[in-house]
């Protein structure tokens, strides 16, 4: 699993943000557009791409996407 | 004493009854007089269903609704009814992108396949006597407002609103009558799978008029009326119960 490939499928959920805009040190949580249904959409992808069950309390631990990447990870 | 809402001389089957609102509609119901049939797949908490109520308490059944034959078990262990509660039900919540026909299936097959068959086959075999009333715990989502990444469930019980009253015209000529309860988000263990966090819904919460969540005794008074005598005129309707959460 690959911290690049993880970056590119997340910046994929989001529609305003450039796509550039998305590193691992992103702090998605402060992206004007975060939103609730985002939330639930990173679930969802992390579901699909990676047979990972998140619960909505990883994402509110995790700050920048590496974080979350490494949450990932930990549960795979 | 004067109570034109009592259940006395009922006997009602609960779906759903191991667990939040169903258990506090056995619950209630048994006390206003009903003799009450609960089912559900948890053993363990079914038990503590029936510890609580009160009355005549007939046996509980063990039954997985997404099973068919389970449903064709249950209702053959069914004897006479003059009440029957499908409140059953799961939640599943995804984007809509990512919302497939395996995820609405797995939902659709115990919020409406299952309650739909389990009543045709009470209603077909006779068990539900004249003058029965049957009750659909739907919500206000898919029938007054959804809520992001709720397009499984908002199917489920749109659906189930629609076929509550075409039932309800189908049945009149048997004295039965059908009615739907909506509920607004209601304090139990539905959202328990964790992808809506505590601090989610304690934000949500402040959405409601009332400033906050019902209880699952508020849905079960609604369904209790919706079984007695009181509500013998009412047939096809829906009785919201959302803390004014529709009004904004
Ligand atoms: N909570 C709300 O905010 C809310 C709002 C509007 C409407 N509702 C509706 O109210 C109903 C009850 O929900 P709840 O909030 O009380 O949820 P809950 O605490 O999760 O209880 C769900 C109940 O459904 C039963 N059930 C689920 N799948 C089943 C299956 N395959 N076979 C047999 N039983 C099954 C469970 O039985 P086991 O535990 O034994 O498996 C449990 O008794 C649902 O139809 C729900 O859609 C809830």
């Amino acid at each position: 699993m690959e911290l690049q490939e993880f970056i590119t499928n997340f910046a994929n959920q989001f529609e305003e943000t450039d796509s550039s805009v998305f590193t691992k040190d992103t702090v998605f949580k402060n992206l004007d557009e975060w939103s609730s249904l985002l939330a639930l959409s990173i679930i969802a992808m992390v579901d699909e791409q990676y047979g990972v069950a998140l619960k909505g309390d990883d994402i509110r631990s995790a700050n920048t996407i590496e974080d979350l990447f490494g949450i990932v990870k930990s549960k795979k | 004493m004067y109570n034109p809402f009592s259940l006395e001389n009922k006997t009602i089957l609960v779906t759903g009854a191991s667990s939040g609102i169903g258990r506090a509609i056995a619950i209630e119901s048994s006390k206003m007089g009903a003799s009450v049939i609960i089912t559900g797949r948890n053993e363990e908490r079914l038990k503590e269903t029936h510890a609580q109520m009160e009355g005549n308490k007939p046996d509980y059944i063990v039954a997985d609704l997404s099973n068919s034959d389970d449903v064709q078990n249950l209702s053959e262990n069914i004897t006479s009814l003059n009440g029957l509660v499908n409140c059953a039900g799961l939640t599943k919540v995804l984007p809509f992108p990512f919302a497939e026909r395996k995820d609405f299936e797995e939902v659709m097959e115990v919020n409406f396949f299952a309650p739909t068959e389990l009543s045709r086959l009470l209603v077909k075999s006779k068990k539900l006597q004249k003058g029965a009333s049957i009750v659909f715990i739907s919500s206000v989502s898919g029938v007054y407002c959804s809520a992001v990444a709720g397009s499984i469930y908002s199917s489920s019980k749109g659906a189930i609103n629609g076929l509550a009253k075409a039932m309800a015209l189908d049945l009149a000529p048997k004295g039965i009558r059908v009615n739907c309860v909506n509920p607004g988000m209601i304090d139990t263990h539905i959202f328990s799978e964790g992808k809506i966090t505590q601090e989610q819904l304690k934000e949500d919460m402040k959405r409601y008029p009332l400033k906050r969540y019902g209880k699952p005794e508020e849905v079960a008074y609604a369904v209790i009326y919706l079984l007695s005598d009181a509500a013998e005129w009412i047939t096809g309707s829906n009785l919201l119960i959302d803390g004014g959460y529709t009004l904004l």
